[in-house]
């Protein structure tokens, strides 16, 4: 991939991309997380790294603007660079504590439904992850809001315990420890 | 216009005479995408339109990101396809203080672009010709370079004409744009 790099060539030009910020990486100082798009860089990319990241272009970068630019620049790039650090616990954090609910409700004598709760928490598409578990237990399964807000996927089929070593087989980001089964009696009373 | 993450909407297949005016149009606003035009949008592949917020519609071939139109404005090319074809659009060039700005979505203004790092076009110190010698008008859509880089950060429609610019030098040069890490370019076509 180190054609990237050359100015002109042959189109469509191939362009690298960062893996942490998405960005080209000749931009990865303007998105805050510079360190990490860095580390990246030097691992994938060492060719680039070496020359993105080397004294004298560092230098050359900032001989350019003048003395106040730069300490403004400096100031806005740490403020984001917080701001980044921060968004990031923040979501760590949720991850941590979000929960998937694998609920078994019943409903009808010896007929159940699987609704399974909190996947978007863990960055997933409920919507897909629907349609695999359709494909994968062979049975309907759609997404359906909750009354509280929100959307759960519901499962035709008494499936809980099949659902949870799939979700923790096939998402290894979630840890087995945040799912959990739990079993819903009757949801409504006979009247 | 994408400050915020776009959330993409309902994803529909493109008709084929759809497709083709498409085609025909792109192709009337950059003459010279022609000769690649085969590779971006082939003839017999399926476009897809993806439905972006505030009425903005996204062209796709599979999950690459194309061309993107508001309402029935011009069709600015998304920027993973100008870092592909980056000579096939008019290029201008801001200086290096701008483009913390720019990446944090602010309005493009004029003296970031006429300022000693900046390039319009006919610049004396541009002297490869990259950034051509026609003067654009303003409405144009133009793709912003960066001093010291390689690929191109900003999408935009003109806002005042170049040789307004050079006059006046200052005020608003670029408005209503497609940013590196915007919503648009963060957007996940699955």
């Amino acid at each position: 991939m180190a054609e990237a790099s050359t100015s002109s060539g042959p189109y469509p030009k191939k362009v690298t991309y960062c893996g942490v910020c998405s960005l080209p990486p000749e931009y990865c100082e303007f998105g805050g997380t510079v360190r990490k798009c860095e580390e990246w860089l030097k691992q994938h990319h060492p060719d680039m790294h070496e020359k993105l990241y080397s004294q004298e272009a560092i230098e050359q970068n900032l001989s350019t603007l003048s003395l106040e630019a730069q300490k403004r620049a400096e100031k806005d790039s740490q403020k984001k660079a917080a701001k980044a650090a921060s968004a990031e616990a923040k979501a760590e954090e949720l991850r941590a504590t979000s929960k998937v609910l694998i609920k078994r409700i019943e409903r009808n004598k010896r007929k159940y439904v699987t609704a399974v709760q909190g996947l978007e928490a863990f960055g997933l598409d409920i919507k897909k992850v629907a349609k695999d578990f359709g494909k994968k237990f062979a049975t309907g399964s759609s997404v359906t809001k909750v009354p509280g807000g929100g959307e759960e996927i519901t499962v035709q089929g008494d499936l809980s315990d099949d659902i949870y070593d799939y979700v923790v087989e096939t998402y290894p980001n979630i840890p087995e420890d945040n799912v959990d089964c739990i079993e819903d009696k009757k949801k409504k009373t006979a009247v | 216009m994408f400050k915020k993450d776009a959330t993409p909407g309902a994803k529909s297949k493109v008709k084929s005479s759809a497709q083709r005016a498409i085609r025909s149009k792109v192709l009337d606003e950059y003459p010279k995408l022609e000769p690649y035009i085969e590779d971006i949008m082939p003839k017999k592949e399926q476009l897809d339109l993806v439905k972006l917020p505030d009425r903005v519609s996204l062209y796709t071939l599979g999950s690459t990101p194309l061309f993107f139109q508001h309402m029935d404005d011009a069709f600015m090319p998304h920027l993973s396809l100008v870092h592909k074809y980056p000579s096939a659009f008019h290029r201008l060039r801001i200086d290096r203080g701008a483009i913390r700005f720019v990446l944090s979505g602010a309005t493009l203004m004029v003296p970031g672009l006429t300022s000693a790092g900046g390039r319009l076009p006919n610049d004396p110190e541009d002297t490869e010709g990259t950034y051509g010698d026609e003067e654009l008008e303003a409405g144009e859509v133009v793709v912003i370079e960066s001093e010291g880089k390689e690929n191109a950060c900003f999408v935009g429609v003109l806002k005042m004409g170049t040789r307004e610019m050079k006059k006046v030098k200052k005020g608003q040069a670029c408005e209503a744009g497609h940013y590196l890490g915007d919503g648009l370019w963060g957007l996940n076509l699955g």
